[in-house]
């Protein structure tokens, strides 16, 4: 497992061993980059004049809407390094919301997020009993649980919200507040440090405010969900079974590992997680149930995750790109078109470092898509509202494009397995 | 030796959809008795509804654009290729022919094949994305039109504007594309009698797309390259096929006959691009295809069952009773019949085995005993 420890990129957790020189140099690398990423977003934001772009209701709206993608991509990380691809997470996490909806409004928010969790659960059960101990297709099974999860919840808000004060067919009544964390004492001096608009300063202040107060619960215990996931996954014997299970099963039941049983573990985890994404919607994002509520963001986290090479930490990194560039959306005012100027500087770097290393064609593309951005930054006044939705799917296929041969999945993901077939 | 007609074969394939069937049923059973409706009194309204001409007018237009749609999903299955783009991609080429057949005067028939030459084009267009991700730079098409989904929906919700391709409709708060002349306009066909409509006219395309399906499948060497990558692709590979090629070309296929799945409605019913355009179709036929096993004629099947349904389903909300009932049925029913066909490999697997045993033990004595005892 060497290999897989010294290209680790997450952030660490407290009390992991010291002195690994790889790990080292993997957190002064992200701070570089968050440092470099920080910088760059001033220099922007003061060309432009987009103040929003690091203000700290833009933060804070980012990462609200970094929560449900990150948790369904972490569901899907779960699955995936098991060996089973989950394109049900969609479903799981509408059965989450509905599940959020529908105790939380009769049992308060924190019984929600506790049927939320158990709702996604059970649609990760039937994928896990359809794909593991059936052996059917997993993105067929994925497929079916998004239909039969939509259609269930659409049955179920039928015949349970209809008529009940403040829930129709298509929501559900409101559930009460959770109410919100903020670290004391420091968001008045950020928020005045924030105010005077000083280059990098500010811009620091704009997104530790934004990071560190108004944080719904939620929020919180899907932060500290990634550390705890890769302490389980990388730092337990639990964890190392569950991935040789996803690179190899066949040896993992040589070795005596039960891999039925811990590939069932791994899935109805991640609709667990799901779940708490849906709830993450139903629970902090809004305050009821609605149909279609999710939006197609199982998909994106599905995205976050291969994006993120199927680590944690660059998850992370994904789900808040993400969840970035949804909140500038949302918010409006042209931010979004100053977005551009962000992309387009950040992808003729990249193309530069791939030239630098040689890579000619990859550079050659990255720097001339880098330039197409930014001359459709100068020449434009502002990006169609409509089509700034398509922005982090348009990134997700770029990055998939430009660095599939660098993306490593489990070597057994979505394969059919049978006890004994090694024998 | 045994023939593709032997009657065990057959019933065994038949066993496993019926047997999900039943089974999906009987899920629904449970889940109206568990919230208080009757399912008999359930049952036999959608079965009355089902049986006036209209309604069975209804469904055979409903089930041409699934049928379409699913042997566009079927065509990438017969590779391995999941293609769960033929959303994106009918629903895009169904906006460019809508505009181009609103816009452009030619004469009416000449126009109707344009405009179905530009569904296709557009279709392949769209799902060629994913194909040459997949063969050069080796993203997984599932990952690939799942994001191409998503931007064809951006892309739609910009061009369905007024001032671009979208004029306000006549009476209504709905927007969409200019109408097809009526000379574009294909008409229907009597079908039916006393339905009060008629079928789709392109009910032909169908049609014919399921015969050049199955004849390209089984009868030309194209189809032999693609069903042999799709068993085995070192096989493919070591035979002299192209695998690159082949995925493009096919992902090009699915991506063309999926650019005709709106094209029923839109030539036949609708005449305009808009707001209210059928939508999912893609992933109703990804199901009718696992329901159909690929087959043209089990397709046609499934979607006729999908579109009875649906249809018959409509009756339901009137009466009481919440029509997605049905959507659990749909479902439970892709799942159970998935794991049915399963369960049904399995079976036969053991059973040929026992047969070579049992062929074995006739025809000659014990073979193994003595290689045994010198290895």
């Amino acid at each position: 497992m060497s290999a897989i420890t010294s290209t680790d990129t997450s952030p660490a957790p407290a009390g992991r061993s010291e002195g690994k020189r790889a790990s080292r140099t993997s957190l002064r690398f992200i701070a570089l980059a968050v440092l470099g990423l920080i910088v760059l977003l001033s220099v922007v934001r003061q060309v432009s004049g987009a103040t929003d772009l690091t203000a700290a209701g833009a933060i804070s709206a980012a990462l609200a809407l970094a929560v449900p993608i990150a948790m369904a991509g972490l569901g899907g990380l779960w699955s995936e390094r098991a060996g089973v691809v989950n394109i049900g997470l969609e479903g799981m996490m509408i059965l989450g919301t509905w599940g959020a909806g529908w105790a939380g409004y009769q049992w308060g928010p924190w019984a929600g997020l506790v049927a939320a969790i158990i709702f996604g659960a059970i649609g990760g059960l039937l994928h896990a009993i359809a794909t593991v101990i059936f052996t059917v297709d997993h993105i067929v099974s994925g497929v079916a649980i998004n239909i039969l999860a939509l259609g269930a919840t659409q049955y179920l808000s039928k015949a349970l919200f209809e008529g009940k004060p403040g829930g129709s067919t298509k929501q559900s009544p409101p559930v009460h507040d959770m109410g919100r964390f903020s670290v004391p004492g420091i968001g008045d001096p950020l928020g005045s440090l924030e105010r005077h608009h000083w280059f990098l300063v500010s811009d620091v202040a704009g997104i530790l405010r934004g990071l560190l107060t108004n944080l719904s619960w939620i929020t919180i215990l899907a932060i500290l969900l990634f550390p705890l996931t890769y302490w389980v996954l990388w730092r337990t014997a639990f964890g190392l079974r569950l991935r040789s299970c996803g690179e190899s099963p066949v040896a993992a039941e040589s070795l005596g590992i039960n891999v039925y049983r811990t590939k069932i573990v791994a899935v109805v985890v991640s609709g667990g997680l799901a779940g708490i994404g849906g709830a993450a919607l139903a629970l902090a994002a809004s305050n009821f149930y609605q149909e279609g509520q999710t939006g197609g963001r199982g998909y994106i986290g599905l995205a976050a995750m291969i994006f993120g090479n199927w680590r944690p930490g660059l998850l992370a990194a994904g789900s808040g790109l993400f969840g970035f560039s949804d909140a500038l959306q949302l918010r409006g005012g042209g931010s979004v078109h100053a977005l551009l100027l962000l992309v387009a500087i950040v992808v003729v770097l990249v193309g530069l470092w791939q030239l630098y290393r040689r890579r000619v064609a990859q550079g050659i593309i990255a720097v001339a898509s880098g330039v197409i951005v930014l001359v459709y930054y100068l020449v434009s006044d502002e990006v169609p509202a409509e089509l700034t939705g398509a922005v982090p799917y348009v990134t997700t296929l770029l990055v998939l494009a430009l660095a599939s041969q660098r993306l490593r999945m489990p070597a057994a993901d979505g394969l059919a397995y049978r006890r004994g077939q090694g024998s | 030796m045994k023939s593709r007609l032997d009657p065990g074969r057959i019933g065994l394939a038949l066993v496993a959809p019926v047997l999900a069937l039943v089974f999906a049923v009987a899920i629904a059973v449970v889940v109206l008795v568990i919230s208080g409706y009757s399912p008999l009194d359930t049952i036999k309204q959608m079965v009355d509804y089902a049986s006036q001409p209209r309604t069975q007018a209804l469904i055979v237009n409903t089930a041409t654009y699934y049928y379409l749609s699913a042997v566009a999903v079927a065509i990438g299955f017969k590779m391995n290729l999941f293609n769960i783009g033929v959303d994106g991609q009918y629903r895009l080429a169904a906006l460019a022919a809508a505009a181009i057949g609103g816009n452009v005067a030619l004469p009416g028939p000449i126009n109707i094949v344009l405009m179905i030459l530009v569904a296709m084009a557009v279709g392949a267009m769209w799902s060629g994305i994913a194909g040459l991700l997949r063969a050069w730079r080796g993203v997984s098409e599932v990952i690939s039109t799942i994001m191409l989904n998503a931007i064809s929906t951006a892309i739609i919700a910009y061009l369905l504007r007024p001032g671009r391709l979208a004029v306000q409709t006549q009476g209504s708060n709905n927007i969409g594309t200019k109408p097809i002349p009526k000379s574009s306009q294909v008409p229907g066909i009597p079908l039916i009698p006393d339905a009060g409509m008629k079928v789709f006219g392109l009910i032909i395309v169908a049609i014919g797309v399921g015969v050049g399906y199955s004849v390209l499948l089984n009868r030309t060497v194209f189809g032999f390259d693609l069903r042999a990558t799709g068993w085995s692709q070192t096989a493919a590979v070591a035979s002299g096929v192209d695998v690159k090629k082949m995925l493009v070309v096919a992902m090009l296929l699915s991506g063309a006959v999926a650019g005709l799945v709106g094209m029923p409605q839109l030539l036949g019913q609708s005449y305009s691009y808009s707001l209210d355009f059928p939508t999912g179709l893609g992933f109703t036929g990804i199901a009718i295809a696992l329901l159909g096993r690929n087959h043209p004629v089990g397709i046609a099947f499934g979607a006729l069952l999908w579109a009875f349904l649906d249809q018959s389903s409509q009756i339901l909300d009137l009466e009481g009773v919440p029509k997605e009932i049905v959507t659990i049925i749909q479902g439970a029913t892709v799942l159970s019949v998935v794991i049915a066909y399963e369960l049904v490999r399995r079976y036969r697997l053991v059973q040929e085995q026992r047969n070579v045993g049992k062929a074995l033990g006739e025809t000659s004595e014990p073979p193994v005993v003595s290689s045994g005892a010198t290895a």
